[in-house]
């Protein structure tokens, strides 16, 4: 099929940027969203000039690094996904497609697609974490009982691939979605509520810090949120973070 | 704790909530005017003469409008300022409620409304008690309502900002208990609860200015 493309492009951190058009021909309705840049990355070589940067590793939905905002949406129109398991049958011959970087003023763009996502990994190094002992007498996690209600909700917490889709659909650029991920995973298992209060004072001060916007509840990162994190979770880092608050 | 983005949410609710009790209490008593001059009069002329009511409440609640407006307004330029550049192709409609998306268009809206509203009753009621210092009739409630509604483009308005205050309401209610960190078991029916309310206090208020317009013309 033929697709015209509206690719935003843009040299460098510093340079301003604008939105590109290209044409492609040729493009299969079995090849994924990625392989389509592939064959466009191809063509624009051959032709002498700059492939479109775009960022990706395991192609298959789990490494969270394939930002895109395509049509308007991270990741594309499909729901509970990620970029790389968009495929072309979702669009049709003659269709035109934006696609865009994540955009958040805390997600600074590096080139073309691919933005600076370091934010989140300050965020979690401010206390996404639990302090044990590693030097060799280490406990065995599975000895201490946990409900199963709170086992199953930690471990949907912890499905949050850090992809950031959260903040490219959220009007505000908020982060809560994520960070509500990544303190409930901890603080619902009692391995991490040992550090509970410290953890959520210092990753939202981190959040705030970073510049993401304030949560308006408006839901969207939790429609396009490729592993479906629940918006239960930033009712809970709300409560979680003014009880903090009241500890300390 | 009200310097972070979380803090400053929390407060956002609290005023909102505060808001929306008196905003009950005030339907309350004005839906009394549709069935009983008297039961009106008698409440209003409580409302108006109550040191308690006069010298705390209306300070307090007064404050608690300013707060919660002019933090609206932090709180959407802090939320503009965090996406610089915006995107060329957004389909907000495809993952969350228009409402939601436009809580700062319909507040302008209503505090638009809140000036109107202001100087319609609230300054007249300021100039009679504490500037001309006129001679309290405890009567006079019920015909000063009545009178303001006589004016077509007056209940027009009005009715228009009710449907303002109905928008911001539908998402306003829920959304602040969401805010509060309230998610358990009775989440869906606080949410259904929030769309009922506000609905049908924006409507009823509607109702009441419709019905002193009709009673007038009819009358
Ligand atoms: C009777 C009048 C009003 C009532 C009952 C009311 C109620 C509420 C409630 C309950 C919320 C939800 C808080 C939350 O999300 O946690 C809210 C949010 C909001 N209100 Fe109001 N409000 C009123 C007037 C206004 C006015 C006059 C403005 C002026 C601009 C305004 C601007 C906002 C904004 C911008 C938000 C969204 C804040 C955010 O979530 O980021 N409101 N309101
Ligand atoms: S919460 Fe969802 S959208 Fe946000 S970073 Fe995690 S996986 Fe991505
Ligand atoms: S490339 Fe890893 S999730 Fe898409």
């Amino acid at each position: 099929m033929k697709l015209f493309l509206k690719i935003w492009r843009q040299k460098n951190n510093q340079a301003k940027g604008k939105i590109v058009d290209y044409e492609i021909d040729e493009i299969s309705p079995d090849m994924s969203f990625l392989e389509m840049m592939d064959v466009l990355n191809e063509k624009i070589i051959e032709e002498d000039g700059d492939p479109v940067a775009f960022d990706h590793d395991c192609r298959e939905g789990i490494c969270g690094s394939c930002s895109m905002f395509i049509n308007g949406e991270p990741h594309g129109p499909d729901k509970l996904i990620t970029t790389c398991q968009l495929h072309m049958r979702r669009f049709k011959d003659g269709d035109t497609i934006y696609i865009e970087p994540f955009r958040a003023k805390a997600f600074p763009i590096i080139k073309d697609l691919v933005v600076d996502r370091s934010a989140f990994d300050r965020i979690q190094q401010s206390g996404g974490f639990i302090s044990i002992n590693t030097s060799g007498n280490t406990l065995d996690a599975n000895t201490i009982p946990i409900e199963k209600e709170y086992a199953d909700k930690a471990f949907d917490a912890a499905t949050c691939i850090g992809c950031g889709a959260c903040v490219a659909s959220c009007k505000n650029s908020s982060a809560m979605l994520f960070v509500s991920a990544k303190v409930s995973q901890f603080s619902l298992l009692p391995q991490g509520r040992v550090e509970a209060t410290d953890r959520v004072i210092n990753m939202v001060n981190q959040m705030d810090e970073e510049g993401f916007g304030n949560c308006t509840n408006t839901g969207a990162c939790h429609v396009e949120c490729p592993k479906g994190i629940s918006l239960d979770y930033i009712a809970k880092l709300n409560r979680e973070y003014v009880k903090a608050n009241l500890k300390k | 704790m009200f310097n972070s983005s979380i803090g400053r949410k929390v407060a956002m609710a609290l005023s909102g909530v505060f808001l929306i009790v008196f905003l009950a209490q005030h339907f309350l008593i004005n839906i009394t005017s549709v069935f009983s001059e008297e039961i009106f009069n008698l409440l209003s002329h409580f409302m108006g003469n109550n040191p308690l009511v006069q010298f705390v409440l209306q300070p307090i609640l007064i404050a608690g409008v300013l707060f919660h407006f002019i933090m609206g307004f932090v709180l959407d330029w802090q939320n503009r300022k965090a996406r610089p550049v915006s995107y060329a192709m957004y389909k907000g409609s495809k993952n969350s409620m228009f409402v939601s998306r436009n809580m700062i268009i319909s507040g302008i809206v209503v505090l638009s409304f809140l000036g109107l509203h202001f100087y319609d009753f609230w300054i007249p009621e300021m100039d009679y008690k504490y500037i001309k210092s006129l001679p309290e009739d405890p009567n006079r409630y019920y015909k000063e309502l009545v009178h303001r509604f006589e004016n077509p483009y007056r209940v027009g308005l009005y009715c228009f900002s009710f449907v303002f205050l109905a928008l911001h309401l539908v998402h306003g209610l829920s959304s602040s208990t969401q805010s509060l960190g309230t998610n358990n078991k009775y989440s869906e029916i606080i949410k259904k609860i929030s769309y009922i309310f506000g609905i049908s206090i924006p409507l009823g208020f509607c109702f009441i200015a419709l019905f002193h317009f009709i009673t007038f013309y009819n009358t």
